[in-house]
């Protein structure tokens, strides 16, 4: 199948050579870093994790999120999903190799990476990481490339698939917990360590996923033409609906846990996000509250039928919804985990030009992966006629 | 491990032949490989090493200079001025050492002093526990420990330890080190690891106690807390100490009197 990218329009790729320019650009950033070290980065003493670890986090929920089609289409048989799952798991692997790339150029010695292999350490959750996602990886690789290939030839896909679709279904549950378990299992930082940190992570996965897969198939049907069907649409908009309610709802016991027991470790980190340190407003404050306002709104916009399934206001209200997920998790809870550091002080950070750059190579990559990928599944969907009459 | 030795013996005993009498010390060496791992004579043991600080005797600069730079001479720690520096041992005030003592009210004097910090090397420690390679490990003598050339620089453990006990080398050290008198005797860094203080456990295995010990001039006292014969369980005893985030569940080894 993979002959399907030779063949393609001009501006497929304009598009790869776009990408292949940021990830060429991110590249040479990050040999820069090799050669002097992190220091390039705003991280310190204090703020020892930041932009690569939180957008590690963030893309581990867009990878777990293909969960919200295949469960509904293979544990409750709604076909409708069938036509847009494999962009979901193609999706996933693009996320996948987006986090591991994360983890690896925050590495101090990348080239001792094996370490975690050679010297397994079942007592630390980074090695639980490492299994999870990587078995992740390999199960949408596998799961996907079977369907894809079935569908090809127009023949139903081999049942054993059916058995490794089921385990990818608490495989991905599991990547997005072991992941809030990197955070929510150290002593000493306030702000990580709760238990809703994992049903957080899902909830915030399985709305800001399926959204951003959602605004993806919108490119492509404008791009291509390909139609996921209109029940489709309506039907993960509102799986998205339900997800953030129960994300904002689990934020709001945060708050209550914080502030009505008055416990200033669990209320410090909170008000640094909100309203700065010592009477200083900080950089973030004004990130976090538009992630509020834009969290309700998102919300409030899909709540209601009405501005649901207007198809032309939808786009507007997936994408503030990303936005707003994506400061709440990935700047923010990274940030307030270390603020107040280990002695009750402050030590700032913002990301650096040369970690955001990096960064945008890393997410290059994922593009490249995704784009790839889609054109070969969307290709095969063309030839196979089930293309653009809705499912 | 028999093939190995035969080998060995084989191989020294060839280099006997063509090197006469020279080659026997190496090959006794090389042959005893596995049982040189064993302490050496001198060597101070003991079952789970601790300090107490007595953080009245800390009333002037100079005697937190002489302690922290002891350390960090003998161990060529980089001084570096920025928010990425390395410190393995050093000075605060009251509220940022003792984090959990919100009193509103301190004494002055208790107030004003400064206190020293280092890793607690905890019995029970999270940078151990989350490290994935196990670069970070516990010593059956209860010094936390680090192996530099093992670790991936992941900061699992700078994010995992309460204390802020450890360094990241952001940038290579010895760029910090070049106008400054290197001690051979213990290795330097290199960037993209991480550091903090090793309970000199270098010194004590040539019979020595730690370089703060010896630079405190009494006001620190270090010992083995299993035994309760100790000069440490001793000064426990008599006075009234306290460590830093004990409700955490690490167990630190350090203790203060304040
Ligand atoms: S003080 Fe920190 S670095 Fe030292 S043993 Fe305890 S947790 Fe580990
Ligand atoms: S930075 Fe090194 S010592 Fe710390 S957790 Fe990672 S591998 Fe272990």
């Amino acid at each position: 199948m993979l002959e399907k990218v030779l063949k393609g329009r001009p501006s497929f790729y304009i598009w790869l050579a776009v990408l292949g320019a940021i990830i060429t650009l991110g590249s040479l950033v990050y040999l820069y870093q090799v050669f002097v070290g992190l220091r390039i980065t705003d991280l310190s003493r204090d703020v020892s994790w930041g932009f690569y670890i939180a957008q590690f986090t963030y893309m581990v929920g867009v990878a777990a999120s293909a969960v919200m089609l295949v469960l509904p289409a293979y544990f409750h048989h709604y076909t409708k999903f069938k036509k847009m799952i494999i962009l979901g798991e193609f999706l996933a692997i693009g996320a996948c190799v987006v986090c591991m790339l994360f983890i690896f150029v925050d590495l101090g010695q990348p080239q001792r990476v094996l370490n975690v292999i050679l010297h397994p350490t079942p007592n630390s959750v980074m090695f639980w990481d490492m299994v999870v996602l990587s078995g992740y990886l390999c199960l949408n690789l596998l799961i996907g490339w079977v369907t894809l290939e079935a569908e090809r030839h127009q023949v139903e896909p081999p049942k054993w698939i059916k058995t490794f679709i089921y385990i990818s279904v608490f495989w991905a549950f599991s990547i997005h917990t072991v992941t809030a378990f990197l955070y929510a299992g150290i002593p000493g930082r306030h702000y990580w360590l709760t238990a809703v940190m994992a049903a957080r992570f899902l909830a915030s996965a399985f709305c800001s996923g399926p959204a951003l897969l959602l605004l993806l198939v919108f490119v492509v049907r404008r791009v291509t033409g390909f139609d996921p069907g209109r029940d489709a649409i309506r039907t993960l908009t509102k799986i998205i609906a339900y997800a953030m309610g129960i994300n904002i709802f689990l934020f709001c016991l945060e708050l209550f846990t914080a502030f009505y027991s008055q416990i200033p470790g669990h209320m410090h980190p909170l008000t640094a996000l909100f309203s700065g340190h010592d009477g200083h407003a900080l950089w973030i404050n004004g990130w976090m509250w538009t992630a509020a306002v834009l969290a309700i709104l998102s919300f409030l916009l899909m709540a209601f039928p009405g501005t649901r399934d207007n198809e032309s206001l939808l786009p507007y209200t997936l994408g503030i919804l990303v936005i707003a997920t994506w400061i709440d998790k990935s700047l923010g809870m990274l940030w307030a985990g270390f603020t107040p550091n280990t002695f009750e002080t402050m030590t700032p950070y913002a990301p650096s030009i040369a970690e955001i750059l990096i960064g945008l190579g890393v997410y290059g990559v994922g593009a490249l992966i995704v784009s790839v990928l889609w054109k070969i599944a969307l290709d095969v969907k063309r030839e196979a006629g089930t293309f653009s009459k809705p499912a | 491990m028999k093939n190995r030795r035969q080998f060995l013996k084989v191989a020294g005993l060839s280099t006997l032949g063509l090197a006469g009498g020279l080659a026997l010390p190496g090959m006794a060496r090389a042959a005893g490989l596995k049982d040189s791992y064993r302490s050496g004579q001198e060597a101070l043991k003991g079952g789970h090493w601790g300090m107490v600080i007595d953080t009245r005797a800390f009333d002037s600069p100079e005697k937190f200079e002489a302690v922290i730079s002891a350390c960090h001479k003998y161990h060529n720690v980089p001084a570096i001025n920025s928010k990425r520096e390395v410190k393995w041992i050093w000075k605060d005030g009251y509220h940022q050492t003792f984090t959990d003592q919100k009193d509103n009210y301190p004494a002055k004097d208790v107030l004003e002093r400064k206190y020293l910090m280092l890793c607690n090397h905890c019995v029970n420690p999270a940078c151990v526990r989350v490290c994935p390679t196990q670069a970070t490990f516990r010593r059956s003598d209860g010094i936390v420990v680090m192996d530099y050339h093992r670790c991936i620089g992941c900061r699992f453990c700078m994010a995992a330890c309460p204390y802020g006990a450890r360094s990241f080398n952001f940038e290579d050290p010895r760029n910090f080190l070049e106008d400054r008198e290197l001690n051979v005797s213990f290795p330097t860094r290199m960037r993209g690891v991480v550091e903090k203080c090793t309970f000199c456990s270098e010194l004590l295995a040539v019979g020595k106690a730690p370089l703060c010990v010896e630079a405190s001039e009494g006001a620190i006292v270090f010992g083995d807390l299993d035994d309760p014969a100790s000069d440490v369980r001793k000064v426990l005893a008599e006075n009234f100490t306290i460590r830093r985030k004990p409700t955490l569940g690490t167990e630190p080894s350090v203790y203060y009197i304040i």
